[in-house]
């Protein structure tokens, strides 16, 4: 059967037909969906980890229990699971293990742009890259293989334009492969320096071995059409690179990039007149192909930086011919995303802007967006979990300075989870008197509102407890009368525990409680409610404006609240002086 | 022959669905399609493109400046933001329809006034016409995104081909009666 898939539902699929039983991943655009879609077939079990250093912890002991497992990932998770993963490229698996990494080319959604193919060689790890959706689903099952036949982790490579474009994919039963015996073996599975030293040894002899299944496996191939131009590629590149040269080249495509093909490359360079390297981001094929004393042609002409595209590759390797372009004269007005009519978290930021002293640490997630005007909230944004750390780091380099910064670190509740409570036992240890705000808007709300563990759901749909913030932030230590937990519909509220935060001499910690506007039952239960102007009170001050709600319109000198993206929060109502806002429904 | 299709828009317009449906029935009418989205940030009130490329062999899921063969705008300022990746002689289709972004909303920056004849003047086959009040008309306003799917099929001669099936197969039955409507009115204009 014939399906329609993007690469992480291919991914998916894969991992069902290969017999995979266990999955895990914190979401992170691109790679969100991988785990989504294997939460679809019973037979695999997928959760939702706090972090992307317990998913791939969690698959690590899949593994070593004999479970064919994967975890999954954005580029910049890899980060925080590369603990793990270095560690069990030595121990190797049982049941075989893939780390799946979803890099982001071009940041469509990403604080960096880093190339994390260089992790394959820095642990030691074979490495796949599809270039399709029909590659991901059957480099999955060739990557389980490769994992149980060589005794390795495999990272498996994509990148955004792979996880996110559909293409054709052609369906297969499942395979059953059961879970394998787990036979006690502590020389393997203990990583105390006697045992690692003899590891070493045996991971650079695999190194050797899957180098020589790399030269000779059929995830690398050779397409011959024209000798004068010989391209090496992998993942998207080859697809751009056939867009542009079509028949008119010869093509190495590169399907395990982790260990590279040398005896293939070296075969096919000296087929071809010329040898052209199309990859994206970094050169790692590029340095490689040189290292083995090839002459080619790459990065010279192919950007480092960016997402790549055909008419990239065009301009740079061909002779250009000028399109006709068309042109208009106008000035098009920017559109930046904001946060949503209705969205929760406007009450707090509003309060926090009221104060122009206040150094704003942020962190992942929607609530990045407060930094936009009108609210103008944040100063600085790091990774998952720096808005609390960094906030103390930020307030202790102050205070040395003799400063009086007030620091606020602003934090999801998923975020929150997922690294931020050690940040805060950091602020509490040290005694650090910043403000940390927990948004608890009940879902990841920017990946698309995913379960985290305080939703009470897990990701197969299962109830589950309820992991109580204000709890942990009295256990980590906050004394009781530093904590607020506030409304934030409610402005009065809101201001009056920015306001004690602001003033309090130790650590403080506020929680806004308030569901996404976006959770669909949400959406069902404020159907009715909106907000409306009464014309003949307002006096057009704009006060209204400055709380940044896009359902508030000033056109043709009038201001306006467009009923059918208006959820009837109120904020506007509560900031107009002249009451001239009005709660409609219930 | 590759056919290079872009739709832009602003978050929440129905773009990814109406992309899905057309992708959907192209697959099903033996194309070769890639199609690819927009996802994360731009959701939130954004700039949202999506693109479908189909023809007998397609490689790459991307359209480069100058090479689509329609652009389907579910806004007109957006028209205007990706005009420059319309091939020459290529078909323009525009919703005149307005949404303001924060930037203009809170007057940091100006929505254009002269969008759609600027666009007329510069680009020979246009298409501009409000989808939105069509869709109200037919009873949801959310059906926009079908008209202008309606009226991107028939921008690429296959009316022929059977979309109401399509439709039936994507959406739940209580909303195919209205979308198949909004899909005969696209078509039909
Ligand atoms: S009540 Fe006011 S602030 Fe809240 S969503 Fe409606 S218009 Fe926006
Ligand atoms: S704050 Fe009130 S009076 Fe001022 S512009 Fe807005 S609705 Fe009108």
């Amino acid at each position: 059967m014939k399906r329609i898939m993007s690469g992480n539902e291919a991914i998916a699929r894969g991992a069902y037909e290969a017999g995979c039983t266990v999955a895990a991943a914190y979401p992170g655009t691109p790679s969100t969906e991988i785990l989504e879609n294997t939460a679809l077939y019973k037979e695999i079990y997928s959760e939702w980890s706090p972090n992307e250093k317990v998913a791939v912890e969690v698959a690590c002991g899949a593994s070593i229990a004999g479970a064919r497992s994967i975890c999954a990932m954005k580029h910049v998770g890899l980060n925080v699971a590369a603990d793990p993963m270095f560690t069990m490229a030595y121990e190797g698996v049982n049941g075989g293990l893939i780390i799946i990494t979803a890099d982001d080319p071009g940041m469509h959604s990403s604080q960096n742009e880093q190339d994390n193919r260089y992790y394959a060689p820095h642990a030691k790890v074979a490495m796949v890259e599809p270039s399709d959706s029909q590659e991901c689903k059957d480099f999955v099952k060739y990557a389980f293989e490769i994992s149980e036949k060589f005794d390795t982790v495999v990272l498996f490579r994509i990148t955004t334009r792979i996880a996110h474009s559909k293409s054709i994919v052609e369906l297969k039963e499942r395979c059953e492969v059961g879970v394998k015996e787990y036979k006690k073996d502590i020389e393997k599975y203990i990583m105390i320096p006697a045992h690692s030293r003899v590891k070493h040894y045996e991971v650079e002899e695999r190194l050797l071995r899957l180098q020589e299944y790399s030269n000779n496996c059929p995830l690398n191939r050779i397409e011959w059409g024209d000798k004068r131009i010989g391209i090496i590629t992998s993942g998207i590149s080859y697809q751009y690179a056939k867009e542009v040269f079509g028949e008119n080249a010869s093509y190495l495509k590169i399907g395990m990039s982790y260990p590279l093909p040398d005896k293939m490359i070296k075969k096919f360079a000296k087929a071809v007149d010329k040898v052209y390297i199309i990859e994206e981001n970094d050169p790692y094929l590029e340095t490689y192909v040189k290292s083995l004393g090839i002459e080619c042609i790459g990065k010279e002409f192919i950007p480092i930086c960016g997402e790549l595209n055909p008419d990239i590759i065009r301009r740079a390797l061909l002779p250009v011919k000028e399109k006709n372009i068309y042109r208009v004269d106008i000035k098009v007005p920017s559109r930046p995303p904001v946060l949503c009519p209705g969205c929760p978290h406007r009450g707090l930021f509003f309060a926090i802007s009221r104060y122009k002293d206040i150094i704003a640490t942020s962190d992942i997630g929607c609530y990045t967006l407060g930094m936009m005007p009108p609210l103008n909230v944040a100063d600085a944004m790091i990774c998952m979990g720096a808005s609390i750390s960094a906030g103390v780091g930020f307030k202790k380099a102050a205070e040395k300075a003799g400063r009086d910064s007030k620091v606020f670190g602003i934090i999801g509740d998923s975020t929150f989870f997922h690294s931020g409570i050690t940040g805060l036992i950091d602020a509490v240890y040290n005694n650090a008197p910043i403000v940390t705000v927990i948004l608890d808007n009940r879902i990841t709300g920017m990946t698309g509102h995913q379960d985290n563990p305080g939703t009470g759901r897990t990701l197969m749909g299962e109830e589950a407890p309820i992991i109580d913030i204000e709890k942990i932030v009295k256990a980590v230590g906050i004394k009781d009368e530093n904590i607020r937990v506030v409304d934030p519909y409610n402005l009065e509220e809101t201001q009056r525990a920015v306001d004690d935060a602001y003033k309090a001499v130790e650590p403080f910690v506020i929680i806004t409680k308030q569901p996404c506007t976006l959770i669909k039952e949400v959406q069902k239960r404020r159907f009715n409610m909106y907000c409306k102007v009464e014309d003949e009170r307002c006096k057009k001050c704009k006060a209204c404006l400055r709380i940044g709600c896009p359902a508030i319109t000033f056109k043709n000198g009038k201001i306006a609240i467009e009923r059918s993206m208006c959820n009837g929060c109120t904020l506007c109502m509560q900031v107009c002086k002249f009451d001239a806002i009005e709660k409609v429904g219930e | 022959m590759t056919k290079s299709i872009l739709f832009v828009g602003v978050g929440g317009q129905g773009i990814i669905l109406a992309s899905k449906i057309l992708t959907e029935g192209l697959v099903k009418f033996g194309y070769d399609v890639k199609m690819s989205e927009v996802h994360g940030m731009a959701q939130r009130g954004g700039s949202v493109t999506t693109q479908v490329r189909f023809g007998e062999k397609v490689y790459s899921p991307l359209i480069g400046v100058g090479e689509a063969d329609v652009l389907v705008a579910f806004e007109k300022v957006e028209a205007a933001r990706w005009i420059s990746y319309l091939k020459e002689g290529g078909n323009l289709i525009v919703n005149d329809y307005e949404i303001y972004s924060m930037p203009v909303l809170i007057g940091q920056e100006q929505y254009p006034e002269n969008v759609i004849e600027e666009l007329k003047s510069k680009v020979e086959n246009v298409k501009i016409f409000n989808a939105a009040e069509a869709a109200q008309n037919i009873g949801n306003i959310k059906t926009q995104n079908i008209v202008l799917l309606g009226a991107l099929i028939k921008a690429l001669g296959l009316e022929n081909l059977d979309w109401e099936g399509i439709i039936k197969e994507n959406l739940p039955e209580k909303m195919q009666d209205e979308n198949i409507k909004a899909l005969k009115f696209g078509m039909n204009i």
